[in-house]
C-alpha cells in the first residue's frame, strides 16, 4: 500500500470480508436446505383459507357465559402463578447473582458455579420445566410456580449479576475503610447501587412470566392454560376465542402496569 | 440558623440512612400478597414434601438416558426439523419485519401508517408462540409449517419492534440531505436509513435466530412440528429416559447455537 500512488481505502480487512461472505453463503445454503427438506403436507395447505374462515366463524361470537364460571378464576390463578413464580425466582437469584459477580465474590470457582446454574436454568424452556414439575408434584399451580421460578432464575441472576459488576468501587471502598462488616457493605454499598436495576429486571421478567404462565396449563401446570386445553380438546372454539381475548387483555394491562411502575420507582 | 441546636451524632446517623416508611410498607404489602396468594392457590406444604419424595423416583426413572439407535434416530430427525423451523421462521420473519418496521417508524411515516403498523406489531407480541401455533395448527394442519408460521409471528413481534425503535433513534441528517437532492423514497431507505441501522438489525436477527431455535423445540407440544412433538409423546408414555435424552440433546443444540450467535455478532461488529 505504501508504494501505491494513491492510498486505497477499504472498510474491511480481507479476513473480515471473507468471514462476511461466508456468513452470507451459509445463510443462503441453510435457507435453501431447509426449504427443500422441511416436511410440509400440501394437501393441508389447499384448504387453509377455508379452515381459517371456519376457525373464525366458530370463535365468534364468544361464549361469554364461560367467563364467570371458569375463565375468571383461571386467569386470576395464572396471574398468581406468574407473580409468585417471579418472587420465588428473585429470592433464589439474589444470592446467586452476588455469587456470580466477580467484584463481590473473588473466587472464580464460585462465579463459575453460579454461571452454570444460570445457563442451565435458561437453557430449559419454561414448558419443559413445567413438564418436569408436573411429573414430580402432580398437575396444579405448584408445578407452574416452580416452572416459572426455575426458568427465571437464570434470567434475573445473570442480568442482576452484571448490574452488580458495574457497581462503582467508591462507596464500597469507603465502607470497607471505616471497618463496616461484610453485611453492611452489601446492604449499604452494593444494594443501593444495584437496586434500580434489580427492580427493573424483576418487572421485565414479571411481564414475560405473565405471558408464559398462560400456556403452562397446556401441560397441566395450572391457570388459564388448563381451561384453554380443555376447550381445545372439546373443540369449543367459542370458549377458546374468549380465553384468547382475556389473555390478550391481561397481557396488555400487564405491559401498561409494569411500564407505569417502572416510571415511578426508577 | 443561630437557634439551631448543637450538632448531635444521633441525628446525623438518622440522616445518613433514614428509615423510609413508604418502602417498608411496600415490602409489607408484598409479604401480605404472598401469604394471601399462597393461601387461595392450590399450594400446600404436604404436597410439596410428598413431591420431593416423588422427585427421587422420577429422577431414578430418567437415568440412564435412552441411547438405543432407533430412538436416537427419532431424536435426530426431530432436532433437524426444529433447526429447519428455526431457520425458515427467522428468514421469513426478518424479511417481513423489515417493511413493517419501516412503516412503524414515526420519523419516516405519517402517524396513520405508523399506528397501524404498531398495532400489527403489538398483536404479534402479545400472544405466546405456543398459542399462535395452536391457531396455525387448526389453519394449516399438523406439522412444521404451523410451527414456522407461529415463529414468524413471534419474530415480527420482536425484530420489527426493536428495528422500528432503532430507526427512530437514528440521525435524520442523511435522510434530510437525500430528500433535499430530490432522491426517491427507496433511495432514501437504502442509502440513508439502512446503513445507519444495519449493524443493530443484524444483532436483533442473530438474537431472534437463537430464541427461535429455543422456541422451535416447543411448538411441537401443540402439533407444530420439531423435537417438541417427540418430547411430549415420550413424556405422555412415561418414557422418562427418552425425555432425558431429548432434553440433553436440546440443551447441547441451544448452547452450540448461542456460541455461534455470539461469533456471528462479532463478525458483523
Amino acid at each position: 500500500m505504501n508504494t501505491a500512488q494513491q492510498a486505497r481505502w477499504v472498510r474491511f480487512t480481507p479476513t473480515e470480508r471473507i468471514a462476511r461472505s461466508m456468513v452470507y453463503i451459509v445463510v443462503v445454503v441453510a435457507v435453501i436446505w431447509s426449504l427443500k427438506t422441511v416436511e410440509v403436507i400440501p394437501e393441508f395447505l389447499y384448504d387453509a383459507p377455508e379452515q381459517t374462515a371456519d376457525l373464525l366463524s366458530r370463535m365468534w361470537p364468544f361464549d361469554w357465559g364461560y367467563y364467570p364460571t371458569v375463565v375468571h378464576a383461571a386467569m386470576i390463578e395464572t396471574i398468581h402463578i406468574a407473580t409468585l413464580g417471579t418472587l420465588l425466582s428473585l429470592v433464589a437469584a439474589l444470592p446467586l447473582a452476588f455469587m456470580a459477580a466477580r467484584n463481590f465474590t473473588p473466587f472464580p470457582v464460585l462465579n463459575w458455579v453460579a454461571q452454570f446454574i444460570f445457563v442451565t436454568s435458561r437453557s430449559v424452556n419454561s414448558l419443559v420445566w413445567a413438564l418436569l414439575f408436573v411429573a414430580i408434584f402432580g398437575p396444579g399451580a405448584l408445578a407452574g410456580i416452580l416452572a416459572i421460578a426455575f426458568r427465571s432464575i437464570g434470567f434475573v441472576g445473570r442480568l442482576f449479576g452484571e448490574a452488580l459488576e458495574e457497581a462503582q468501587k467508591g462507596p464500597i471502598e469507603a465502607l470497607n475503610a471505616i471497618g463496616a462488616p461484610g453485611s453492611m457493605v452489601l446492604a449499604k454499598g452494593y444494594w443501593p447501587q444495584a437496586e434500580p436495576a434489580f427492580w427493573s429486571i424483576a418487572l421485565l421478567r414479571w411481564d414475560i412470566n405473565i405471558r408464559e404462565s398462560a400456556v403452562l396449563g397446556l401441560v397441566g401446570a395450572g391457570g388459564i392454560g388448563l381451561a384453554l386445553n380443555a376447550s381445545l380438546d372439546n373443540l369449543y372454539w367459542d370458549e377458546v376465542g374468549l380465553i384468547l381475548a382475556v389473555i390478550l387483555l391481561v397481557v396488555m394491562a400487564t405491559e401498561i402496569i409494569s411500564s407505569k411502575i417502572r416510571a415511578r420507582i426508577i | 440558623m443561630s437557634t439551631s441546636p448543637a450538632p448531635n451524632p444521633a441525628s446525623w446517623r438518622s440522616r445518613a440512612f433514614p428509615a423510609r416508611w413508604n418502602k417498608r410498607m411496600a415490602w409489607l404489602g408484598l409479604l401480605l400478597y404472598v401469604i394471601y396468594a399462597t393461601s387461595i392457590i392450590d399450594v400446600t406444604w404436604e404436597r410439596f414434601v410428598r413431591g420431593i419424595a416423588n422427585g427421587g423416583t422420577f429422577l431414578a426413572r430418567m437415568f440412564p438416558p435412552e441411547t438405543a439407535p432407533e430412538r436416537m434416530a427419532l431424536v435426530y430427525s426431530g432436532l433437524l426439523e426444529s433447526i429447519q423451523i428455526a431457520i425458515l421462521s427467522t428468514f421469513f420473519g426478518v424479511l417481513l419485519s423489515l417493511p413493517i418496521a419501516l412503516l412503524a417508524a414515526r420519523n419516516l411515516m405519517p402517524p396513520m401508517v405508523s399506528w397501524a403498523a404498531r398495532g400489527v406489531i403489538a398483536i404479534c407480541r402479545s400472544f405466546h408462540y405456543v398459542i399462535v401455533s395452536i391457531l396455525f395448527v387448526k389453519a394449516v394442519g399438523f406439522g412444521a409449517l404451523a410451527g414456522i408460521l407461529a415463529l414468524i409471528v413471534a419474530t415480527i413481534g420482536f425484530v420489527a419492534k426493536l428495528f422500528a425503535e432503532a430507526v427512530e433513534e437514528m440521525s435524520m441528517k442523511p435522510v434530510e440531505a437525500l430528500r433535499a437532492t430530490g432522491a426517491p423514497f427507496f433511495s432514501i431507505i437504502f442509502l440513508a436509513v439502512l446503513p445507519q441501522v444495519a449493524a443493530r438489525f443484524i444483532g436483533f436477527t442473530t438474537y431472534q435466530l437463537d430464541s427461535n431455535l429455543r422456541n422451535s423445540t416447543m411448538v411441537g407440544i401443540v402439533g407444530g412440528g420439531g423435537i417438541g412433538a417427540t418430547l411430549f409423546t415420550a413424556y405422555r408414555r412415561f418414557d422418562y429416559d427418552l425425555v432425558l435424552t431429548i432434553l440433553i440433546a436440546t440443551i447441547i443444540l441451544i448452547m452450540i447455537a448461542e456460541a455461534l450467535a455470539t461469533r456471528l455478532r462479532r463478525i458483523f461488529q
